[in-house]
């Protein structure tokens, strides 16, 4: 199991450790709801060193990025950056990341933790001559600051380091990272740096009011915002379309990508199932993932659950599913089976926050 | 921790107060609620049901799973907290007072005895 960089910083606040992807995790310290909070009313932090960092440069490089995934990189100017898809031949999810164009022909990649292996691989096996592909998953230690105040609080903590601006890319004279982006739906960014510096960071941002949170805020963060989680509502059986993605996939342009025939092809004969968001009517457990989705009658099953939970911020369980098209409309009611029982539950316009 | 001298425990951190056999309280410790933080849901049986000492016959849910509550001994369920279903917080503000579950009707006081007292609940949890 990897450990995080800031181990015993979580330790010393009480954290409550798990296993995710690999790594050994806070999952939480002083409660979900309370870290969920502050992030969406003030200011949070999360331990993201596990997350992946991949680096590629040369001649070819701006060429072959943007024949790698499915966002249309050539828009990009240097301290920009995308949110983009990796797809297998079929169509089919292998990783969603973030893009930054650091230079003309040089991009960081941000990519998730449980993924960076076969991301690895699947990159390094297309890589053309004269580009290079840089792996730098071990040389970072990373947060996550997330919230309303997190600006205002960074500002003052470091007036020398200028946040980039929204989805851009900044390095500072240390080597330091920051990208302004995040998992939560609130201003915020995410800071890259030396896993022996991270440390001093998480103090000094500690110190200033920013609340250390857990993976269980950022999963009911990010599914308030319905940001998919990968592995769990992308997976190589589903394409960005079906998930909803399609904003973030280009296919009028002309670089090829894996995938990039069958996407079309979908889209040409209509999409048959689609990621949705869904939120009990009425008092009703959690949602989780799993659960099963029926009909109104509670008679056909039309899917599961890819992730539930309840939401803090609405105070009910919310949750996506893939569902047939018919039932993608927002106001559609459907049932989800918990502990056989069925909950009355609606489909509901993305986001749910 | 605060563990109550007079009640018994199981190792999956039920209480039990034995001092009624009629109509024993019963509810999740202290140590319980602090380790599932938020309960945010809680599923009671109904009155009248007959249970058996280590069925699982509640759920408890904080935000981030959901849990089963186990029988301590074996009785009908004689009084439920209704109150809880619609608002769980005492569970994690007074898990010995307000956040109280069930009542049971202990079929057989003995089984009281396999329990926990607070002394050995204390060192279990240390």
């Amino acid at each position: 199991m990897n450990r995080s960089p800031l181990h015993e910083s979580h330790l010393k606040l009480g954290a409550r450790m798990a296993p995710f992807a690999g790594w050994e995790m806070p999952i939480q310290y002083e409660g979900i709801v309370a870290e969920h909070t502050a992030v969406r009313e003030g200011a949070g932090m999360f331990d993201i060193s596990h997350m992946g960092e991949f680096h590629v440069k040369g001649s070819a490089a701006g060429e072959f990025i943007n024949s790698l995934l499915t966002n249309d990189s050539s828009v990009l100017s240097d301290g920009e950056g995308q949110y983009t898809l990796m797809l297998n031949e079929e169509g089919g999810v292998i990783d969603d990341l973030i893009l930054y164009r650091i230079a003309e022909n040089e991009y960081f990649l941000v990519v998730n933790a449980a993924k960076i292996d076969e991301d690895k691989k699947w990159i390094e096996k297309r890589v053309p001559a004269g580009t290079t592909f840089t792996d730098l998953s071990s040389n970072y230690g990373a947060l996550a600051v997330q919230g309303p105040k997190v600006v205002e609080i960074w500002e003052a903590l470091a007036p020398d380091r200028v946040l980039p601006k929204r989805n851009g890319i900044a390095e500072y004279e240390d080597g330091m990272v920051i990208c302004r982006t995040g998992y939560t739906g609130e201003d915020g960014f995410e800071l890259f740096c030396a896993p022996e510096e991270i440390g001093g960071w998480f103090e000094k941002l500690l110190n200033a009011g920013v609340k250390a949170c857990g993976l269980g805020a950022r999963d009911t963060l990010r599914l308030e915002k319905c940001y998919p989680l990968n592995g769990a509502d992308l997976d190589p059986e589903h394409t960005p379309l079906e998930a909803g993605l399609g904003f973030f996939v280009k296919l009028e342009k002309t670089a090829d990508f894996p995938g990039k025939s069958v996407l079309k092809e979908q889209k040409e004969e209509g999409l048959k199932q689609k990621l949705v968001a869904i939120a009990v009517t009425g008092k009703a457990p959690p949602l989780r993932h799993d659960y099963e989705v029926k009909d109104e009658e509670g008679e056909q099953a039309l899917g599961t659950l890819t992730s539930g939970t309840i939401s803090p911020t609405l105070g009910k369980g919310i949750g996506m599913a893939y569902l047939p098209m018919e039932y993608a409309k927002p106001g559609s009611a459907v049932n989800v089976a918990i502990r056989n029982r069925l909950f009355p539950a609606e489909v509901i316009k993305k986001p749910f926050v | 921790m605060n563990v109550p001298d007079h009640l018994r425990f199981l190792d999956s951190h039920e209480w039990i107060d034995p001092s009624d056999t009629d109509a024993a309280s019963m509810g999740i410790s202290d140590h319980a609620q602090a380790e599932l933080t938020d309960v945010v849901y809680l599923e009671l049986p109904e009155v009248g049901r007959t249970v058996t000492k280590g069925e699982a016959f509640a759920v408890i849910e904080s935000v981030k799973a959901a849990n089963d509550i186990y029988a301590p001994v074996s009785g009908e369920v004689v009084e439920v907290n209704e109150a809880l279903a619609e608002a769980p917080e005492p569970i994690n503000e007074d898990p010995y007072g307000g956040g109280w579950m069930v009542k049971i009707k202990i079929f057989d006081p003995s089984e009281l005895d396999g329990l926990m007292n607070a002394e050995s609940y204390r060192e279990h949890i240390s």
